[in-house]
């Protein structure tokens, strides 16, 4: 987009989309939405919550029932994926199975009519970004689940769009080449400084890798914000515990979020100062995580509960059934909204 | 009854079947190469002459290429139709999907009798004279069938995601269908072909009804059976039907299997 107008416009914007799938219950109930251009913004949420719909959308895979998509400014809405200068890496990576690596990555090119030197030159260069270079004539069948997986991520780059939409790419993945592959992606994303629009429903994966992160709830966008401000300030209860581990406690003005590595182990007779407040109660479950133990401290009658995050070294020493104190600053205890 | 027993019993039983189903087959081909012109048990002196006698047979030569025509024409025709079936129907709902394959699948599910009576009726109430045209339309109704099942198995085993990729990296529908999807399904195709071809090759009943002065190979069997003549050379020509149709199908399989692996 070489517009002038459209220079300084958001990457990404949404504005009221709604849709729903034949006769069943809607998906999305209005998402408002803003990417910046280079931003790493993540939609996270549990399946069913609208993220990938919203994703979809945005490719121009699926027509909205109403509200409009905006990429670089320019209304999309209803253009086909042909039409929009977007390359998606799918969530089963969609390589084709009857072409070579090489061919797969020079596709959009061929399609585009860029001449054959300069395709084989930057489908080579795109293929030895994910250090796939020699294996380029290979077909997809012939490759590992990781392989697959760059070959997807270098034929969506290749095309050098201004924006690149992820589907949980990392979701077959093994646990060791996830990580790896996280501190790839972002890598990549930051030399690139193409948009990165990415889908998860894994926490941990969206708080290490986002500039920002919109959380999905039955198709409405609970909260939007940095990692941090996500972790520390959630909007709502839904937020608070599904990002990180997290205690909600009834207080009489309503509920409060309790991180548990902000609650810590003090025997029975400890007294609480002036900022500090505290339950006490039995253990109940002790778990050992290497660097922290986990615990649960229930009160006799059962009726309330922490579980609290520990440095291990100062676990040694529990035992079920045990009265302990746990003891967290007032500062720690975060009020939620309802 | 020990393990080895019941498995000895169980091939007895297997070669039994087999036996019943193949030996008369087994005994058409022999017998084509029985040198004497009535054929009794054994077999007195083996010879190639019916073979020659056949080939020199005027009417034998034009009722093969009217057999291959038909067979070439229909599965081309077939292969077109079928396909675009296929993948028009692919598209839409499963219930649908179910309703048009019943529809398009009753030439084959209905007895030939009944395909043929409703063919002729058919070209006789539009006044469309019985020629190579009529018998070709109607073996690519059949034909039709056979590729259409085929491509739809093939395509069900297609991810959406790959024509949504192709459109993602700018492809029309159309481009994206002629690059991904048609090169893809191509396996499917050629092998629904080759068993589409075997087919129609040997296709009796939907034939006597729609094909007016044509005579096809099978067609030329018949007439000669029914009138006892000419024995040697129906022998022979069972002979060369066997290996004209073994031969698709046997083809038509093994590129099935292979395209199924990709």
């Amino acid at each position: 987009m070489t517009d002038e107008s459209s220079l300084h416009a958001p990457a990404v914007s949404l504005t009221a989309l709604t849709k729903s799938y034949g006769h069943g219950k809607p998906v999305l109930k209005g998402i408002d939405l803003t990417i910046q251009r280079g931003e790493f913004f993540t939609m996270l949420g549990p399946s069913g919550s609208g993220k990938t719909t919203t994703l979809r959308l945005i490719g121009g895979f699926e027509l909205p029932d109403s509200g409009e998509v905006f990429l670089n400014g320019v209304k999309v809405t209803r253009l086909p994926p042909y039409r929009r200068d977007v390359n998606t890496m799918f969530q089963d990576y969609a390589l084709f199975p009857h072409m070579s690596l090489q061919d797969n990555v020079a596709y959009g090119m061929k399609i585009r009519g860029v001449d054959k030197a300069e395709r084989t030159e930057r489908a080579t260069k795109a293929l030895a970004m994910v250090h796939l270079e020699a294996v380029g004539d290979r077909r997809p069948s012939q490759l590992s689940g990781g392989q697959r997986q760059r070959v997807a991520l270098a034929r969506a780059l290749v095309n050098e769009p201004s924006l690149i939409l992820l589907d949980e790419p990392l979701g077959a993945l093994d646990l060791k080449l996830r990580r790896e592959m996280q501190v790839e992606l972002k890598k990549i994303q930051k030399q690139t400084g193409i948009t990165f629009v990415y889908v998860t429903h894994d926490q941990e994966e969206a708080l290490s890798m986002s500039d920002r992160i919109a959380v999905f709830s039955e198709g409405v966008i609970e909260q939007i914000g940095t990692p941090e401000e996500l972790y520390e300030r959630p909007a709502s209860g839904f937020v608070a515990r599904f990002i990180g581990s997290s205690n909600i406690l009834n207080e009489s003005g309503g509920e409060i979020l309790l991180r548990p590595e902000d609650i810590r182990l003090e025997t029975q007779d400890y007294a609480l100062t002036s900022d500090e407040a505290g339950l006490s109660g039995l253990v109940q479950e002790i778990s050992y995580l290497g660097p922290v133990t986990r615990c649960r401290v229930a009160t006799t009658d059962g009726d309330r509960s922490v579980t609290a995050m520990v440095p291990s070294r100062q676990a040694r020493g529990l035992d079920e059934n045990m009265a302990v104190r746990a003891v967290w600053s007032k500062e720690s205890a975060y009020p939620l909204s309802s | 009854m020990s393990g080895s027993m019941r498995n000895l019993a169980l091939w007895g039983a297997a070669s039994a079947v087999l036996a019943f189903l193949l030996l008369p087959l087994l005994i058409v081909l022999v017998f084509a190469f029985d040198a004497s012109s009535v054929q009794v048990w054994p077999i007195h002196s083996f010879s190639l002459k019916w073979f020659y006698a056949t080939w020199a047979d005027e009417e034998v030569r034009s009722a093969l290429l009217v057999s291959l025509e038909v067979a070439g024409l229909a599965t081309l025709l077939a292969s077109v139709l079928g396909t675009l079936a296929a993948v028009g129907m692919n598209g839409l709902s499963s219930r649908a999907v179910q309703v048009g394959s019943f529809f398009l699948t009753l030439p084959i599910a209905l007895p030939g009798v009944l395909t043929g009576i409703a063919m002729n009726s058919f070209f006789t109430a539009l006044e469309i004279p019985f020629t190579m045209v009529t018998l070709v339309i109607a073996h690519t109704t059949f034909c039709t069938v056979v590729i259409y099942s085929n491509v739809m198995a093939r395509l069900r085993r297609l991810p959406r995601s790959l024509l949504e990729a192709a459109q993602d990296m700018g492809a029309t529908p159309f481009r994206g269908f002629a690059s991904i999807t048609l090169p893809l399904l191509s396996g499917s195709i050629v092998s629904g072909m080759l068993l589409a071809f075997a087919l129609s090759f040997d296709e009796v009943i939907v034939s006597t009804f729609t094909s007016g002065s044509e005579t096809t190979l099978p067609l030329w069997i018949f007439g000669a059976i029914r009138l006892g003549q000419h024995m040697p050379e129906v022998n022979v020509v069972v002979f060369a039907v066997v290996a004209v149709t073994l031969l698709p199908i046997i083809l038509g399989q093994k590129l099935a299997a292979s395209a199924s692996r990709e």
